[in-house]
């Protein structure tokens, strides 16, 4: 303990002497800073006597180190320094502005952004706390753990709650700075905007949450209707074509959130081919039925279907054969073993897709935005009260608001759920025997629901191929390589020039996702770690804040990000690094439920054998643990990529000049009505993410067989 | 001194479930001590605390003299061996019997070498290259003994090290650990729910029932003088039979069904208690005697080595085991039931 804390303090010492306090102009990476930055020592000997705070944190464990003799004294003072250095580094920050300080506290003092100085010193005293808890006997005496989870929840504190508690901030703020009360606020969330029920009514159009609620809740329920129809075909029939299914669940993990409401208007929009087809041919009249309603649920039901055969899958493979088999030698016909048996053990995997449909749905911002028309949902709602003609930050607040009691509330009711009742029968060990066939009649109704489905799906991906070569949609179909040139013209004169509009914001996704990628993996899996093989207090709370960016739409988060995050103490808008934090964060807890999956299938007497053949869990971790989760992290590397390229809710709000992201780079394109660059940069995307996928796949596919010799749990 | 073990009253609970009553317990050092017991009476959890895997709720915990109770596994010098043998799977036959080596920074070399050594002390020198899945199920079970014992540990533990082996093979791995630990001169305790197993293995076990010890002490000992009718029952057969105790002292006067019984074993009190009588114990004739008890044969089964009958009596069903030889009584026969008053024990009701 005393190596380990020692160690730390150092570091934190150096930090605090040597590296700029402060963000610096170009970047830390530049070391542009390098003898003009002052360190937190040098401002606190300068004019800032508040920076000599942090240190007091340092200098009591320095003290403890070399004062203290036994064990618990020196966990205990380190703790002391530890709480107590973090508790005044974040106190100085929160109090003294930008701008001025609060509270009325040292009158006329300000400072800028916190910097790597500050990071490194604020990791320092972290770990000397978790190491000081470490000793006092927590997390089996071991420090590593405890500074792991240390570390994660100093992380999510940081980049989820901090930002989160803004728009609860904001949303409670009175005008004219008067402080925070509800006299503003109750008037604001019940408005008629949000709630009214004209269209119910047919007097008019409803209130952005009711459109939100029952645009949830249709996608919801086709998803999952679909979604079962898939799965029971994959699972249940002789269908050939098994393989294409699968390659339908890939898609919309690789397609950018509007591509499919692009599609959908190149087909039934005003000037879309079916339209025309049918103006034509019966006379029929143009109209814009598309945007609106139907049109953001077709396309949402589009884009989730795949996410609900995924998760339907498991749930109907999960039923167990032998309890089929039981049923059906007790003289059940098929039809009464579906009904009686098979689809009550998968009610709480439907419940389940039925949520996770009514979240994506909620938290869908491309789709609306392509196709809303008059239709208001809250996610869009949200990004035009930030930055439409007049800014409303309160406005966007209590939309966001809303919009997270909806989801969250749905994210509660699916724990719920699947926590009490998940009596599917996974056991993990083979069950032998064969899945009862469906009878004919549901066989045939699944086909006639399921195939046209996927055909459309087929035919809308063509479309927006082929779209991307012609001219002008519905006016001018002659091929052209225009919209591929105008976004990625290459031109070799003197050199070669990348003259195309989009190859900035190209190059910056991919490095922005390159970098977010095994950040977000290795969160993910840590925490997951954590969750399976760790027992520490408080451990239901850990994993329910780390789950819980999965049920903040991004729209939310973009926007606590931009309240939190534009000023003092921590200044991130406008960097890269806004950018790959926010994806970390976002999509964090898909790593970790990779990360659970693959950890629940190592028997824990692993790790114990290593422990007790004396090694510790860092060592654990690396020359056992890892080695075995190759398939799993290379996944959450994957999925944490290519969701870095596709997202678009939360990087419209963060994206800057310098900065610029794929996504907000085609929205743009639309907002213009430039549909053909659009689709072109859309169809490079999905091309680039695809055989990142596919060079993923095959490595992950080689490494499976060396762990065909998996050990079971007894 | 090195290599003994010893629980001071602890206790372990898992948030309402107690594991483990207060329980202590002293192992000398050199000896093979066994947990025994029925599932879920304490036994892995006994041995997860040695490893110091579980944490004790309450009490101390010592390894060769010095307080662990506090120490985590990895610092102490124990080694495990597993149920399901925890062989790393990614690792060769080898670089799993190393791996303890390795981790504590020994050099490359050394590491090698020791492995090797160990490998060959269970009798798998040339198999090191190989991947523990090319193994068969014994063989990976004596890799899991050699990653153990190379380390040297003051301590061995070994968590039902047989159940994943079939039966024929059973008794030749035991004999081949067993002589390891004489070998060796190891410390090991020993966990199984097997009574055979543990009375072929022990020099002393230790019966566990309900998260505390039952009874301890040599093999011999639980069966000659089991102390209570659960341990009479658990090790070897018997059948227990209740009697009135109506003379106490040097001598033990009992009374079974009107029968006056002279016991020649001393007993502190009278009463109600339980007669403890081994089913091969028990003589099977026609002719009635003033110390027979009658019975009718309910069930009989030849097995070969030996005749199985279960009879009926009026203190009730009694289980016997006769010498191998041609089925001298049938179902529904009726029998005279005799047996010598030196082979009966008694236990408390
Ligand atoms: N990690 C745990 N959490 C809760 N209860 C446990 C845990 N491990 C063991 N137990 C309980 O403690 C009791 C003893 O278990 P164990 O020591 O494994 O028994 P056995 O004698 O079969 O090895 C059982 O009732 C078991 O359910
Ligand atoms: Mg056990």
């Amino acid at each position: 303990m005393r190596r380990t804390a020692g160690l730390w303090l150092l570091i934190g010492l150096g930090a605090y002497g040597l590296m700029p306090w402060y963000m610096v102009a170009g970047g830390f990476w530049s070391f542009g800073w390098l003898g003009t930055e002052r360190s937190a020592l040098g401002w606190a000997l300068a004019d800032r006597a508040w920076l000599w705070l942090p240190l007091m944190g340092c200098a009591i464990a320095g003290a403890t180190l070399v004062v203290a003799r036994k064990q618990l004294s020196v966990a205990r003072g380190l703790v002391a320094g530890g709480a107590s250095g973090l508790l005044l580094l974040a106190a100085q920050g929160l109090v003294i502005l930008g701008n001025g300080p609060r509270l009325g506290l040292m009158e006329g003092a300000t400072q800028p952004g916190m910097g790597a100085g500050a990071f490194v010193v604020a990791a320092a005293l972290l770990f000397l706390l978790t190491t000081g808890v470490s000793g006092l006997g927590r997390g089996r005496g071991d420090a590593f753990i405890t500074g792991m989870i240390g570390a994660i929840i100093a992380l999510v504190g940081v980049f989820v709650f901090y930002p989160m508690s803004f728009i609860l901030i904001r949303a409670f703020e009175l005008r004219g700075g008067a402080g925070l009360g509800v006299s503003e606020f109750l008037p604001r969330f019940f408005a008629p905007e949000i709630w009214s029920p004209a269209c119910l009514l047919g007097t008019g159009y409803c209130g952005a949450a009711l459109n939100s609620l029952l645009l949830g809740i249709a996608t919801a329920a086709s998803t999952t209707l679909l979604g079962l129809a898939f799965a029971l075909i994959f699972t249940r029939t002789n269908f050939r074509a098994k393989r294409l299914l699968r390659v339908l669940t890939i898609l919309p993990i690789i397609t950018p959130p509007f591509v499919i409401g692009l599609a959908l208007i190149l087909l039934f929009g005003r000037s879309g081919t079916v339209t025309e087809f049918f103006a034509d041919a019966f006379g029929w009249e143009k109209t814009r039925w598309l945007y609106g309603f139907w049109g953001v649920w077709l396309a949402q039901t589009l884009s989730f279907t795949p996410i609900a055969f995924l998760v339907l899958i498991g749930v109907v493979e999960g039923v167990s054969p032998s309890m089929e088999e039981a049923s059906q030698t007790l003289d059940a016909n098929r039809w009464q073993t579906f009904r009686f048996v098979s689809l009550p053990l998968m009610r709480p995997g439907l419940a389940n897709a039925f949520l996770l449909g009514f979240i994506e749905s909620l938290a869908d911002f491309g789709n609306p935005l392509v196709l809303g028309g008059n239709f208001n949902v809250l996610s869009t709602e949200i990004y035009f009260a930030i930055v439409g003609t007049v800014a409303d930050p309160a406005k966007a607040a209590i939309l966001s608001l809303i919009l997270l009691s909806l989801t969250l509330g749905a994210f509660m009711a699916q724990r719920k759920w699947l926590g009490k009742k998940n009596y599917a029968t996974v056991t993990g060990k083979g069950d032998s025997g064969r899945h009862a066939a469906l009878n004919p009649g549901l066989r045939v109704a699944c086909y006639a629901i399921a195939l046209p489905w996927a055909a459309f799906t087929l035919v809308l991906y063509a479309l927006i191929v082929f779209g991307s070569f012609v001219k002008l949609w519905g006016y001018d179909h002659s091929l052209t390589f225009e919209h591929y040139t105008r976004a990625f013209g290459i031109v070799f004169r003197n050199g070669v020039h990348f003259t195309g509009a989009a190859w900035d914001s190209y190059v910056t996704t991919i490095t922005i996702a390159a970098i977010a990628a095994p950040l977000t993996a290795a969160v993910g899996l840590a925490t997951a770690y954590l969750l399976v093989r760790q027992k520490f207090t408080g451990k239901d709370a850990f994993e329910f804040s780390t789950m819980l960016s999965f049920a903040i739409p991004g729209t939310v988060i973009g926007v606590a990000y931009v309240m939190a995050f534009n000023f003092p103490p921590i200044e991130l808008t406008a960097t890269g690094l806004i950018l790959v934090i926010v994806f970390v964060f976002r999509n964090m807890p898909v790593g970790v439920r990779g990360g659970i999956a693959a950890m629940s299938q190592l028997d824990k007497s692993l790790d114990e054998a290593s422990i007790t053949l004396g090694a510790n869990s860092a060592t654990t971790l690396r020359r056992v643990i890892l080695p075995l989760m190759g398939p799993a992290i290379l996944a959450a590397l994957t999925y944490a990529f290519v969701r870095a390229i596709t997202s678009v809710s939360a990087v419209i709000f963060l994206v800057s000049a310098r900065y610029n992201m794929a996504t907000s780079f085609i929205v743009g394109r639309v907002e213009n009505g430039e549909f053909g660059i659009a689709i072109a940069y859309a169809t490079v995307l999905i091309f680039t993410m695809l055989a990142a996928i596919l060079a993923l796949q095959l490595i992950i596919g080689r490494r499976k067989l060396r762990r065909a010799d998996r050990i079971e749990a007894h | 001194m090195k290599g003994s073990v010893r629980f001071e009253n602890v206790t372990k609970k898992f948030g309402e479930v107690v594991a483990l009553k207060p329980l202590s317990l002293d192992i000398t050092p050199g000896t093979l001590v066994t947990l025994l017991g029925p599932s879920g009476c304490g036994k892995t959890t006994t041995l997860r605390l040695i490893a110091g895997l579980e944490s004790a709720s309450e009490g101390r915990i010592l390894i060769g003299g010095q307080d662990v109770t506090h120490l985590s596994a990895t610092y102490r010098k124990v080694s495990m061996v597993f149920q399901s043998y925890a062989l790393f799977p990614h690792m060769t036959v080898l670089e799993n019997v190393g791996y303890g080596l390795s981790v504590k920074g020994m050099p490359k070399a050394e590491v090698k070498a020791r492995a090797e050594a160990g490998l060959e002390t269970v009798g798998l020198k040339d198999f090191g290259a190989r991947l523990p899945s090319e193994l068969s199920g014994g063989q990976q079970q004596r890799v899991a003994v050699a990653r153990a014992i190379v380390l040297e540990p003051e301590v061995l533990l070994l968590d039902e090290p047989l159940s994943n082996l079939d039966a024929k093979l059973r008794r030749h791995v035991r004999e081949e650990i067993r002589q390891i630990q004489q070998r060796l001169g190891l410390t090991a305790v020993y966990v199984t729910h097997d009574q055979e197993e543990a009375m072929a293995v022990s020099d002393r076990i230790i019966v566990m029932k309900n998260a505390e010890i039952a009874q301890e002490g040599t093999p011999h000992d639980l069966y000659d003088r089991p102390e209570n009718a659960f341990i009479a029952d658990f090790i070897g057969d018997a059948n227990l039979i209740d009697v009135e105790v109506t003379k106490s002292g040097a001598e033990t006067e009992i009374a079974l069904q009107g029968r006056r019984l002279t016991l020649p074993l001393a007993s502190t009190a009278t009463g109600p208690s339980k007669m403890v009588l081994r089913p091969h114990h028990i003589r099977l004739s026609r002719e009635p005697g003033p110390e027979r008890l009658p019975a009718e044969v309910t069930y009989a089964a030849w097995l070969g080595n030996s005749v199985q009958y279960t009879l009926s009596t009026a203190v009730g069903p009694i289980f016997a085991i006769a010498p191998p030889q041609p089925l001298p009584f049938r179902q529904g026969d009726s029998v005279q039931l005799a047996f010598a008053p030196g082979d009966v024990r008694l236990v408390p009701a």
